[in-house]
C-alpha cells in the first residue's frame, strides 16, 4: 500500500489556511464591516474557498489511482451541493413573496 | 440555560418509578451476574475492543432489538391511550413525550443499528472479504451508536424526556419553547450516533469498492451487496445536512442565536433543512430491505434473480432521485405552485423503479420451485403490504389532495405500512436468513410461524383502520378525542392489532430463547442452499472468514461452484493456506465514545466544562491512536490448518 497520502506541509498549510478563512467571516460579522448584501457574496466566497482548500490539501481529489470514481463522486457532491442550496433558495423565497 | 422546570430526576408518575425500579433490577441483575460469574474480564476482551465486523454486527442486532422492545413499549402506551375516548391513563405531557420517544427510537435506534447489524454480519463474508475496510472506524461507529443511544434513553431517567416530536420542528424546540434539557438529550444522541452511522456509510463504501474477491466485477455482485452500496451513497450525502441543523438548532439553544427562532430567525428553513435528511433517510433504511428480498426470492425460488441489471439500476436511481423529493413533506407550507408540482413529480417518479423491483421479484418467483421458509414468509407478505403504502405514498403525493391527508391518521398509516411491511418486515427477514450464518443454528420454524402470523394480521388490523381514521378527521399527535367525533370503534381496534403485533414480538424472544437451546444445528455452513460467498464457509464464519480468497468466476458464484462440484469429473485443489493479516482488537473506540457520552451529557445540562472536559478526552483518544504503531498482525498458516480441520473443512 505505497500510496501518496500528501506532505505535512500540505497539512500546515490547508490548516492554517482554513483558521484564517474561519476567522476572517466572523471578524467581518462581528465587526459589521459590511452591508448584509456584501456580507453574504464575500462570506459566500470565502465558504468556496474552504471547499477547496478541503478538496485539494486534505481529501487529495489530485492523486489516486482510479482518478474516474474521484470524477464521479464530485460531480455527484457537486449536484447534490448545488440541489441542497438552489433548491432552498428557490423553496424558501416564497416568504418574500406578496400573496 | 433557560429555567429548569423539573428536578433532575424525572419524578411524579407511578409509571416513571416502575419503569425505574425495573431499570435499577436490571442492572443489578446484570452486574450480580458479570460478578458472580467472573465476566468483565471476558466482555472487555471478546465484545468491548472487539473490530471484528461479525460480532460488532452481534451487537448491533441485541441493541437494536432492545430499542424495538422500547419503541414498541412506546407503541402500546399509546394506543392504550387512544384505544377509548376521553381516557385519563396518559397526560397530554407524558404523551408528547412518547411519541418523540417512539419515532426517534424506531428510525434511528432500532431500524439503523438493525440495517448495521445486517451490513456487519453479511458484506464481507458476501463479498469475499476478511474484514471492512476500516474495522477500527467499523468498532468506533458502533460505540459511537451505542452512547449516542445510551444518552437519549436516560432522558427517560434524568433530566426529562424530548416532547417536541421526531424532527424536533421548531419553534417549539427552541429554548422558549421547550426550557428544559429534554431536547438537548435529542441533538446530542442524535448528534454522536450520527458521526457513527456517517462514518459506517463511508466504511461500507469503502468495503464494497475496494475489497470484493478477485473476480467479482461490480455487476457480479449480489444484490443485496448492491443495495448496502446505494444506501451507504445516500447516507454520505443525507447525514451531514442533519449534523448541521442539529448543530444550528443546539447553537440557537445554547448561545442564544436566532436562527430558526419565531422572533427573527425563520423556523420554516429548518423544516426544509431536516427532510433533506429525513427524506433520504427513509430510503437509506428501505434500500437494504430490498436487496435482502432479492437475495431471498432468488435462493428459495432456486433460479437467478429476474432482471438482474434493472433492479441494480433502479437501486441507484432510488438513491439519487431519492434526494429531490424532501419538500413532499412539506407541501402545506405554501411554498407555491411551481415548486410543490415539481416535488410532486419527483416523489411520484420514485414510484417508477419501485414498482419494477416489484415485478421483478414476482417474475423470479414465477415458475421457480419455492420452498416457504421463514424468511420466504416475511417476502411473501411484504410485497402487497409495500404496494399499498407504496400506492397511499403516491396519493400523497398529489399535492393538493396531500392539504387533506397531511399529519392526518392517513400519514400515520402510510408511513407505518412502508416503513413496518417494508423495512421491519425486511429486516427480520434477513434475521432468519442469516441467523444461522451468525450462531450456528436455525430458529424454530413454528414459533416462528405464529410470530409471523400475530405480526402479519395485528399490521392490518391495526393500521388499516388509521387510513380511515385519516379520512375522518383524526389527526396524528392529539392525545384524546371525545365521543362524538365517531372515531372509537377504528381506535379500538386499531389498539387491538397493536397488541397483536406485540404479542408476535414475544413469541419472536421466546423462539430466540428457545432455539439457543433447541434450534437444528446447521453443520453444512449453507443451510438454505444458497447462491452467494458466505453460504461457501462455515457458520459460524471463522475469525478470518475465507482461509483462502475465493476466486469468482460467475454471479451466483456459490451456486455455480457447487454445480461443478457435483460433477463426477471435478477435482477439488488442495487449498494453499498463506499467513492471514488481520487488524488488532483496540479499546479506544469505546473509551473515545464513552468520552462522547461525557461530552453530550455535559453540554446537555449546560454543564460546559464537563462538556469540555468530554472533548479532551476525545482529543486524547485520537492523539493516542495516531501514535499507535502495531495495529495488526498476522495468523499463522499452522493455525489456520488447525481451525478449518476443526470446522470439519478438512485441506
Ligand atoms: C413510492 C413510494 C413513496 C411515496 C410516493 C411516498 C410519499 C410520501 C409523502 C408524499 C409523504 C408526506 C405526506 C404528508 O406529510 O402529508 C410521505 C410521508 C412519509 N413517508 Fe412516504 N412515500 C413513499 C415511500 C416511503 C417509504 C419507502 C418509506 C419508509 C421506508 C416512507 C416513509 C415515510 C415517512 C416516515 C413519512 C412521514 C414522516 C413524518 O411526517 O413524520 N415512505 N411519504
Ligand atoms: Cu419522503
Amino acid at each position: 500500500m505505497e500510496e501518496n497520502h500528501g506532505s505535512t506541509k500540505l497539512y500546515v498549510m490547508g490548516f492554517v489556511l482554513s483558521l484564517i478563512l474561519t476567522v476572517i467571516p466572523l471578524w467581518l460579522v462581528v465587526q459589521h464591516v459590511f452591508a448584509k448584501g456584501m456580507l453574504t457574496i464575500v462570506i459566500t466566497a470565502i465558504a468556496v474557498g474552504q471547499l477547496l482548500i478541503q478538496l485539494f490539501c486534505f481529501m487529495h481529489i489530485k492523486d489516486g489511482e482510479k482518478p474516474r470514481y474521484h470524477a464521479i463522486a464530485l460531480v455527484l457532491g457537486a449536484v447534490i451541493v448545488f440541489t441542497i442550496v438552489a433548491g432552498s433558495i428557490w423553496i424558501m423565497t416564497f416568504n418574500s413573496q406578496v400573496h | 440555560m433557560g429555567e429548569k422546570s423539573k428536578g433532575f430526576f424525572v419524578t411524579g408518575d407511578p409509571l416513571i418509578y416502575g419503569a425505574d425500579v425495573a431499570i435499577i433490577v436490571t442492572l443489578l441483575g446484570i452486574i450480580i451476574f458479570l460478578t458472580v460469574f467472573k465476566k468483565w474480564g471476558w466482555l472487555w476482551k471478546e465484545w468491548f475492543t472487539t473490530v471484528d465486523h461479525k460480532r460488532i454486527g452481534i451487537m448491533y442486532l441485541v441493541s437494536s432489538l432492545l430499542m424495538l422492545f422500547r419503541g414498541g413499549v412506546d407503541a402500546l402506551l399509546m394506543r392504550l391511550q387512544l384505544a377509548a375516548p376521553n381516557t385519563h391513563f396518559l397526560t397530554s405531557q407524558h404523551y408528547n413525550e412518547i411519541f418523540t420517544t417512539h419515532g426517534t427510537i424506531m428510525i434511528l435506534f432500532m431500524a439503523m443499528p438493525f440495517m448495521f447489524a445486517l451490513f456487519n454480519i453479511v458484506i464481507p463474508l458476501q463479498i469475499g472479504a476478511r474484514d471492512v475496510a476500516y474495522p477500527f472506524l467499523n468498532a468506533l461507529s458502533f460505540w459511537l451508536f451505542f452512547f449516542g443511544a445510551l444518552l437519549f434513553n436516560l432522558s427517560f431517567v434524568v433530566g426529562g424526556s424530548p416532547d417536541a416530536g421526531w424532527l424536533s420542528y421548531p419553534p417549539l424546540s427552541e429554548i422558549a419553547g421547550s426550557p428544559g434539557p429534554g431536547q438537548n438529550f435529542y441533538i446530542w444522541g442524535i448528534q454522536i450516533s450520527g458521526i457513527g452511522s456517517l462514518a459506517t456509510g463511508i466504511n461500507f463504501l469503502v468495503t464494497i469498492l475496494k475489497m470484493r474477491a478477485p473476480g467479482m466485477k461490480l455487476m457480479k455482485m449480489p444484490l443485496f451487496s448492491w443495495s448496502v452500496l446505494s444506501s451507504c451513497i445516500t447516507i454520505i450525502f443525507a447525514f451531514p445536512v442533519l449534523t448541521v441543523t442539529l448543530a444550528l438548532l443546539f447553537v440557537d439553544r445554547y448561545l442564544g442565536a436566532h436562527i430558526f427562532t419565531a422572533d427573527s430567525g425563520n423556523p420554516m428553513m429548518y423544516v426544509n433543512l431536516i427532510w433533506m435528511w429525513g427524506h433520504p433517510e427513509v430510503y437509506i433504511v428501505v434500500l437494504p430491505a430490498f436487496g435482502i428480498y432479492s437475495e431471498i426470492v432468488s435462493t428459495f425460488s432456486k433460479k437467478k434473480i429476474f432482471g438482474y441489471k434493472s433492479m441494480v439500476f433502479s437501486m441507484m436511481i432510488i438513491s439519487i432521485l431519492g434526494y429531490f423529493t424532501w419538500v413532499h413533506h412539506f407541501f402545506t407550507m405554501g411554498a407555491g405552485a411551481d415548486v410543490n408540482t415539481f416535488f410532486a413529480i419527483t416523489t411520484m417518479a420514485i414510484g417508477i423503479p419501485t414498482g419494477v423491483k416489484i415485478f421483478n421479484w414476482l417474475f423470479t418467483m414465477f415458475r421457480g420451485r419455492i420452498t416457504i421458509s421463514q424468511p420466504m414468509l416475511w417476502t411473501i407478505a411484504f410485497i402487497p403490504c409495500f404496494v399499498v403504502g407504496g400506492a397511499t405514498g403516491v396519493m400523497l403525493a398529489i399535492a393538493p389532495a396531500d392539504y387533506q391527508y397531511h399529519n392526518s391518521y392517513f400519514l400515520i398509516a402510510h408511513f407505518h405500512q412502508t416503513l413496518i411491511g417494508g423495512v421491519v418486515f425486511g429486516y427480520l427477514a434477513g434475521l432468519y436468513y442469516w441467523w444461522p450464518k451468525m450462531f450456528g443454528f436455525k430458529l424454530n420454524e413454528r414459533l416462528g410461524k405464529w410470530a409471523f402470523w400475530t405480526w402479519n394480521i395485528g399490521f392490518y388490523v391495526c393500521f388499516m383502520p388509521q387510513y380511515a381514521l385519516g379520512f375522518m378527521g383524526m389527526t396524528r399527535r392529539v392525545y384524546t378525542y371525545g365521543w362524538d367525533m365517531g372515531w372509537a370503534p377504528f381506535n379500538m381496534v386499531s389498539t387491538v392489532g397493536a397488541f397483536l403485533m406485540g404479542i408476535g414480538f414475544i413469541f419472536q424472544a421466546w423462539q430466540i430463547l428457545y432455539s439457543i437451546k433447541n434450534g437444528e444445528k446447521d453443520v453444512t455452513g449453507d443451510p438454505w442452499n444458497g447462491r452467494t460467498l458466505e453460504w461457501s464457509i462455515p457458520s459460524p464464519a471463522p475469525l478470518y472468514n475465507f482461509a483462502v480468497i475465493p476466486e469468482v468466476k460467475h454471479d451466483d458464484d456459490w451456486w455455480e461452484t457447487k454445480k461443478a462440484m457435483a460433477d463426477s469429473q471435478y477435482k477439488k485443489e488442495p487449498p494453499q493456506y498463506e499467513p492471514i493479516h488481520m487488524p488488532k482488537q483496540s479499546g479506544i473506540p469505546f473509551i473515545m465514545s464513552a468520552c462522547w457520552f461525557v461530552v453530550g451529557f455535559g453540554f446537555t445540562f449546560g454543564w460546559s466544562y464537563v462538556g469540555l472536559a468530554g472533548l479532551l478526552g476525545v482529543g486524547l483518544c485520537l492523539l493516542a491512536r495516531s501514535f499507535q504503531q502495531e495495529t495488526d498482525y498476522y495468523i499463522p498458516v499452522d493455525e489456520v490448518r488447525k481451525t478449518e480441520a476443526s470446522l470439519g473443512r478438512v485441506g
